[in-house]
C-alpha cells in the first residue's frame, strides 16, 4: 500500500482526533481524502508535524495523531528523545515510513536502507514502539487510542504519491479552524 | 527581585504556560528559574526549531508558548519563523541571549551577533534590546505586545544585561 491508501483507511479512525500532519503531499492527501477542521495541515517547515503535535498535546487533554514521514522524521532526528522524555499519553506519532522523499520525487531515505526508525526511537527512551505493515495501520492506531499512552507507530509502506490538489486555504484559516475545533 | 524572577513573574502574569528551552551559559539562572515555576511547564528543546514546533502546538492547544534560547538560533529557525510562526500567525516572545556584544570574551560569537539584528529586521520581526538591567521593566509591556499582534517577537539581553559573562 502506498500512504494515500493508508490514509484512506484510516480516515474513519482520524475524522474525530486531532490530527498534524506532515508538509507536502502527505497533507495534500489528507486534504483530499478526508478534510476536518480537527486537522490542522503544514504548508511549510519540514520536521516540525512531531513537535507541533507534542506541544498540542501537552497543553490540552484530547488525543494527538501526528501523522509524519520518514524523511521528515529524519531531518528532526531530535524530535526522538525529547518525545520520550517527555510521555504525553495522549499523543501517537504516526510515521508512514515509505522509505522515500515523496514530495520531492521519491528519492531514497536512509530508513528505507539500514535505519531503523523504530529501534532508534526505543533507543532514544520511547515506551510504546510499534512497527506495523502497511495492512495493520488501522488496527494497530486504533489499539494506541485504546491504550491510552503514549505510541510511536512505524508503518512500513511502499513509496508513491496520489496526485492530489494543492492546498489554497489560508495558513491562517486552517489555525484558526483547527484552534476552534481543538476548543470545541 | 532578581531579573530571573521578574522575567518569569512577567511570563506568569502574562497567561504563559509553557516555556521551551535551549541553553547557553548567560540564560542559566533564567531557566532554572522556568524551571522551579509550578505555573510554566517546562520542555527542553534539542534544537530551537524543534522548540518552535513544541511552542506553536502549545499555542493551538490553548496554552500559550514562549521560547528562551541564543542569538546563534536565528541561524537555525529563519525557516520555521518564516513558514510556521508567521505564515500561520502565532505569537511568539523569544528571549534570546545576545552573545558576541560587549563583555563578551568569546571571539566566535561576534560572527553570528553581527548578523542577529540585520536578520531580525529582514524578517520584519520586533526586537528589542536589554543592556542594562532596568530595561527589564519593559519585559511585561513586550509580552502584551506579542500577544497583541500575535507574532514573534525578539528580546535580545546582552552579557551586560545579566552582569556580565566572563567577569561574572
Ligand atoms: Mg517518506
Amino acid at each position: 500500500m502506498i500512504r494515500s491508501e493508508i490514509l484512506k483507511e484510516i480516515a474513519p479512525i482520524l475524522r474525530d482526533q486531532l490530527v498534524v500532519c506532515n508538509i507536502g503531499i502527505p497533507s495534500q492527501e489528507l486534504h483530499a481524502i478526508d478534510d476536518q477542521p480537527t486537522n490542522f495541515y503544514m504548508l511549510g517547515t519540514m520536521g516540525l508535524a512531531s513537535s507541533i503535535g507534542l506541544g498540542l498535546a501537552m497543553a490540552q487533554p484530547k488525543p494527538v495523531i501526528a501523522i509524519d514521514g520518514d524523511g521528515s522524521v529524519l531531518t528532526n532526528l531530535c524530535t526522538l528523545p525529547t518525545i520520550a522524555n517527555n510521555v504525553t499519553d495522549n499523543y501517537i506519532l504516526l510515521i508512514i515510513d515509505n522509505g522515500s522523499y515523496g514530495s520531492t520525487g521519491d528519492q531514497p531515505t536512509y530508513a528505507g536502507k539500514k535505519t531503523s526508525l523504530a529501534k532508534v526511537a526505543e533507543a532514544c527512551g520511547c515506551d510504546n514502539v510499534v512497527e506495523c505493515r502497511d495492512v495493520d495501520t488501522g488496527r494497530v492506531l486504533q489499539e494506541a487510542l485504546d491504550s491510552k499512552k503514549m505510541t510511536v507507530i512505524v508503518c512500513k509502506c511502499d513509496s508513491g504519491n496520489a496526485t492530489m490538489p494543492v492546498i489554497t486555504m489560508d495558513p491562517v484559516v486552517i489555525r484558526d479552524r483547527f484552534m476552534k475545533a481543538v476548543q470545541a | 527581585m532578581s531579573i530571573h524572577a521578574k522575567i518569569v513573574d512577567d511570563f506568569v502574569a502574562n497567561g504563559v504556560g509553557f516555556i521551551t528551552t535551549v541553553p547557553c551559559k548567560q540564560l542559566a539562572g533564567v531557566i532554572d528559574e522556568v524551571e522551579a515555576r509550578p505555573e510554566i511547564h517546562h520542555v527542553p528543546s534539542n534544537k530551537e526549531d524543534e522548540g518552535m514546533g513544541l511552542c506553536a502546538g502549545s499555542y493551538m492547544g490553548g496554552k500559550r508558548a514562549a521560547i528562551i534560547m541564543q542569538n546563534t538560533a536565528i541561524g537555525v529557525t529563519i525557516n520555521t519563523l518564516a513558514t510556521l510562526i508567521q505564515y500561520y500567525r502565532m505569537p511568539l516572545p523569544m528571549l534570546i541571549s545576545y552573545r558576541g556584544e560587549l563583555r563578551e570574551p568569546v571571539a566566535c560569537q561576534v560572527e553570528m551577533a553581527v548578523h542577529t539584528k540585520a536578520l531580525l529586521a529582514q524578517l520584519n520581526i520586533p526586537t528589542y534590546h536589554f543592556h542594562n538591567q532596568s530595561d527589564v521593566n519593559e519585559f511585561d509591556m513586550i509580552l502584551k505586545y506579542t500577544f497583541m499582534c500575535n507574532k514573534p517577537v525578539a528580546i535580545l539581553t546582552d552579557a551586560n544585561f545579566w552582569g556580565g559573562y566572563g567577569d561574572q
